[in-house]
């Protein structure tokens, strides 16, 4: 096990130094961040400035060797926009971004398992089918559209919730967090439930399909013919055995509900990473993005560990070993 | 009424019955926030771009410069058109061709309650240009200054190099901070609150990165108080989310309303919307430097071309006589601009009367074409932002298409503004569509900046991304910009103009109007540099 984790990390280390190449590499032939930074009333003597201020009179190659030598020791560099170390502007933003992802997490597996189950159980109940139907809806719809559209209806129209923004917020742990207050839950509501939208309809679709699989496979008949409870067999025997893909989806659509939430993060005013990243790409904050997308790495690096070892845990059949590694 | 009779038949039956809905919904809103508002003043405010930072000195930027003006002041500010009047200075004046005075308000008291001196306006100048890491400085506004003298504690004397009569317009970007945090804070010292110390009408209470900024009223503030006793801006960058959080009463005023929703908005009881029309002139600048092979300038169907026809006056003439303004305006703009035949609207400092909008004239425009030797016409290829200006893009397509129709068969290639920039000052581009704002708002800015003889030594031409130039009109602008008389200044700035134009070193289109929208019972008094402020916001009575 220490060796498999010892092995990742190394591989990890390699995709993190091949990612701040492509990103530095790629933003750098984007543009140039003293035409966007600098005031377009500006003059050469204060686009000279600016741009020995920021150090982009250097050579590119230099520019990235002095990056490198920071990253070494945890310094991604400084905001040319907000001039605060970069990993500093990211984890104060982080917050807001974990709970929005955590609670439409939340939303979709609680949800969708039950729904799930129900529909690969009952194939062919009217209400099943309802539930896959609506399943297609949400694959379907693109994400902003139903955000506005639960804006219009639940702020505009009916006035229940607040339209946009993060509601108050509480210091837990050192953290700025406002989902444990009813105020801040009123406001992440929405948000939360139109990233989960889609995330709820995959994991429907999943659970059925894995459902219907398993629950013809002859341990569930066994256990059926041993006279067993059926809310044993599903609650214990089936759905142990329906988790495990379960999980790895869940996992890595963890990661992609944290590092993409830009659509909704923009549309509901969530002062997220997601918006901080789209604001940094157009003002061509280098610092930012490239740090942004390291932290975005390491975060998939844990989870596929984090799931790794869960699938272990979950199904004595898979052990982690080394020559699985 | 006309308008709710245009609801009543504009909309299918389903739309009417949303719209109703939505209007119980926020009456019963607006009676369950009403109590709360008349004990405490509160405004909250919807902001389309970010707020970077508060530092006042940091980052010129628009949304950043707006909300310093709420919690510090300048010793000369602006009103919504840009004219000057005396700020934290009651007067100046020039007292040698090198030389200005400004006599210091006297009573005024910073927001710690110390009294404001010319000690903080000598250590605020100190500060302007040596901001660790700033992006874009203030320095700039401060450069011409070589000298700073306290005469006495209410009376402070610049000396500059050269003449310079831009100072006291200067003056109105350089936002004065106490002495003790201009020597001792940094950037971060004013994210935190600690050093937002200003003498301005609001102070600052908090602001979150990306989020939300807070300010309170100042209750010594020396001069009219506001209306409101707290305001909050929040950033909502999603023009349509902007619409809804103000129909959902959960802002009272928004900032950018979108040109599709203007019109209807225009029509809703629940909320006012108002206008100002904008320092921000559109325009298309052609490559009229090169002499040959110019990258994006070809025959009519698309082969190369020697030849650069775009540095001919006339040609550039016809392409301005084949644009139908008023079709671009009206369509494109759906009314949120003006149609422009000059460099800023008339009502600025520096235009001219004489000069108005070029008429559509395809035939007038043929004549020219054939005058200059291109009786066929050639291609081009225009080149714009896509997210830079209101309905950019689109302005691109419809220029192009006025174009095709009229024998310069036209390309458009568009693009986000990080990547448009860059490239357009390298000078990749023959025909690019771009914008101007004069924070100043007097046409010595664009003159200088877009028309004059690229020459970055003198600090001319910095924008100028058609290389366009012409010696008839860089003297014209050399003569105008140093004269001390502001009347004097108007008109020479005026003859520049009309020189520029008659040249047509650049095609103006329109000028950006900017929309303001509140709910009913604010009154806003919009700005033509794009400022929100919470104090231009009144209670109607």
């Amino acid at each position: 096990m220490t060796a498999f984790i010892l092995r990742r990390l190394a591989q990890s280390v390699l995709v993190l130094f091949v990612t701040s190449i492509l990103v530095f590499g790629g933003l750098y032939l984007v543009g140039d961040p003293i035409e966007i930074l600098v005031h377009p009333e500006a003059d050469q003597i204060e686009k000279d400035r600016a741009r020995v201020a920021l150090g982009l009179d250097k050579p590119v190659v230099e520019q990235y060797v002095t990056f490198l030598k920071g990253a070494v020791t945890g310094n991604l560099g400084k905001s040319f926009v907000y001039a605060r170390p970069a990993l500093d502007v990211i984890f104060e933003r982080m917050p807001a971004t974990m709970e929005l992802a955590v609670l439409a997490m939340l939303i979709s597996v609680l949800l969708g398992i039950p729904l799930g189950l129900y529909a690969g159980l009952r194939p062919n109940s009217f209400i099943s089918r309802g539930i896959m139907t609506g399943s297609i809806v949400g694959f379907s719809l693109p994400t902003f559209w139903v955000g506005l559209l639960l804006i219009l209806l639940f702020a505009v129209t009916l006035g229940w919730l607040p339209s946009t923004g993060r509601g108050p917020t509480q210091d837990i742990f050192g953290l700025q967090l406002s989902i444990f207050s009813l105020e801040g839950l009123k406001y992440a509501l929405l948000p939360a439930l139109n990233l989960a939208l889609l995330k709820l309809a995959l994991i429907i679709r999943l659970t059925r399909a894995q459902t219907r699989e398993q629950s013809l496979l002859d341990y569930i008949k066994f256990a059926r013919a041993k006279g067993l409870k059926t809310s044993r067999v599903i609650g214990v025997h089936l759905l142990k055995n329906i988790l495990i893909p379960l999980v790895t989806v869940i996992g890595l659509e963890l990661g992609s509900v944290i590092a993409y939430a830009i659509v909704t993060e923009t549309i509901f005013a969530w002062p997220g990473m997601g918006k901080l990243v789209i604001d940094s790409i157009f003002q061509l904050d280098r610092p930012i993005v490239v740090a942004y997308l390291l932290v975005v790495v390491c975060m998939y690096i844990i989870i596929n560990l984090v799931v790794d070892i869960l699938y272990s845990l979950l199904d004595p059949r898979v052990r982690i070993s080394e020559q699985h590694g | 009424m006309t308008t709710l009779k245009s609801h009543k038949f504009g909309f299918s039956p389903l739309r009417r019955a949303v719209l109703s809905l939505a209007l119980t919904g926020s009456l019963a809103l607006a009676g369950w926030s009403t109590p709360s508002m008349a004990q405490v003043k509160e405004l909250s405010v919807a902001l389309s771009t970010p707020v970077t930072t508060v530092d006042p000195h940091f980052h010129n930027l628009t949304p950043n410069n707006a909300m310093a003006a709420h919690v510090f002041e300048t010793l000369v500010k602006a009103d919504a058109s840009l004219k000057t009047y005396p700020g934290l200075a009651e007067s100046w004046k020039a007292i040698s061709d090198t030389e200005w005075e400004f006599k210091l308000r006297k009573n005024v008291k910073w927001h710690n309650g110390e009294p404001f001196t010319a000690e903080d306006v000598a250590a605020t100048i100190k500060r302007i240009p040596n901001v660790p890491n700033s992006p874009a400085s203030f320095a700039v506004f401060v450069r011409a200054i070589k000298e700073v003298k306290i005469v006495d504690p209410h009376t402070i004397r610049f000396t500059t190099a050269t003449t310079y009569p831009l100072l006291p317009t200067d003056m109105v970007s350089v936002a004065i901070v106490p002495k003790a945090i201009a020597e001792g804070a940094k950037t971060e010292d004013f994210n935190s609150g600690k050093a937002m110390i200003g003498t301005g009408p609001f102070r600052f209470q908090e602001y979150v990165s990306g989020d939300r900024i807070i300010l309170t009223r100042n209750k010594d503030y020396y001069g009219d108080q506001q209306s409101w006793d707290k305001v909050t801006f929040r950033i909502i960058t999603s023009a349509p989310a902007r619409v809804a959080a103000l129909l959902s009463g959960d802002v009272q005023m928004i900032e950018g309303v979108p040109t599709a929703d203007a019109a209807k908005l225009k029509k809703d009881n629940r909320v006012v919307v108002s206008n100002a029309v904008s320092n921000r002139m559109i325009y298309l600048h052609m490559d009229s430097d090169r002499e040959k092979n110019s990258p994006f300038v070809t025959t009519p169907d698309g082969k190369p071309l020697e030849a650069n026809p775009l540095r001919d006056a006339r040609v550039r003439r016809a392409l301005s006589k084949m644009i139908d303004r008023n079709a671009i305006v009206s369509r494109v703009m759906e009314g949120q601009a003006i149609a422009a035949g000059q460099l800023l609207d008339e009502s600025f400092f520096g235009t001219s009367k004489k000069l108005k909008p070029d008429a559509y004239d395809p035939a007038g425009a043929k004549k020219l074409l054939a005058e200059a030797g291109y009786p066929n016409g050639f291609g081009l290829t225009l080149h714009s932002p896509n997210n830079r200006y209101i309905n950019d893009g689109q302005t691109a397509q419809a220029v192009a298409q006025f174009l095709s129709r009229n024998g310069i068969p036209t390309k458009v290639d568009t693009m986000p503004s990080n990547i448009f920039f860059t490239r357009a000052s390298k000078m990749e581009f023959s025909f690019i569509l771009a914008g101007w704002g004069a924070s100043s708002g007097d046409t010595s800015s664009p003159l200088r900046a877009l028309l004059a003889t690229h020459n970055p030594k003198a600090g001319l031409g910095a924008a100028n991304r058609g290389r366009f130039s012409s010696p008839e009109l860089d003297a014209l602008i050399a003569k105008a910009v140093v004269i001390i008389d502001d009347k004097q200044r108007d008109a020479a700035l005026a003859l520049a103009s009309e020189k520029a134009i008659e040249l047509m070193g650049l095609i103006p289109l329109h000028y950006e109007v900017s929309t303001w929208a509140t709910r009913k019972g604010i009154q806003y008094t919009g700005r033509a540099d794009q400022y929100t402020l919470a104090q231009d916001a009144k209670l109607a009575k």
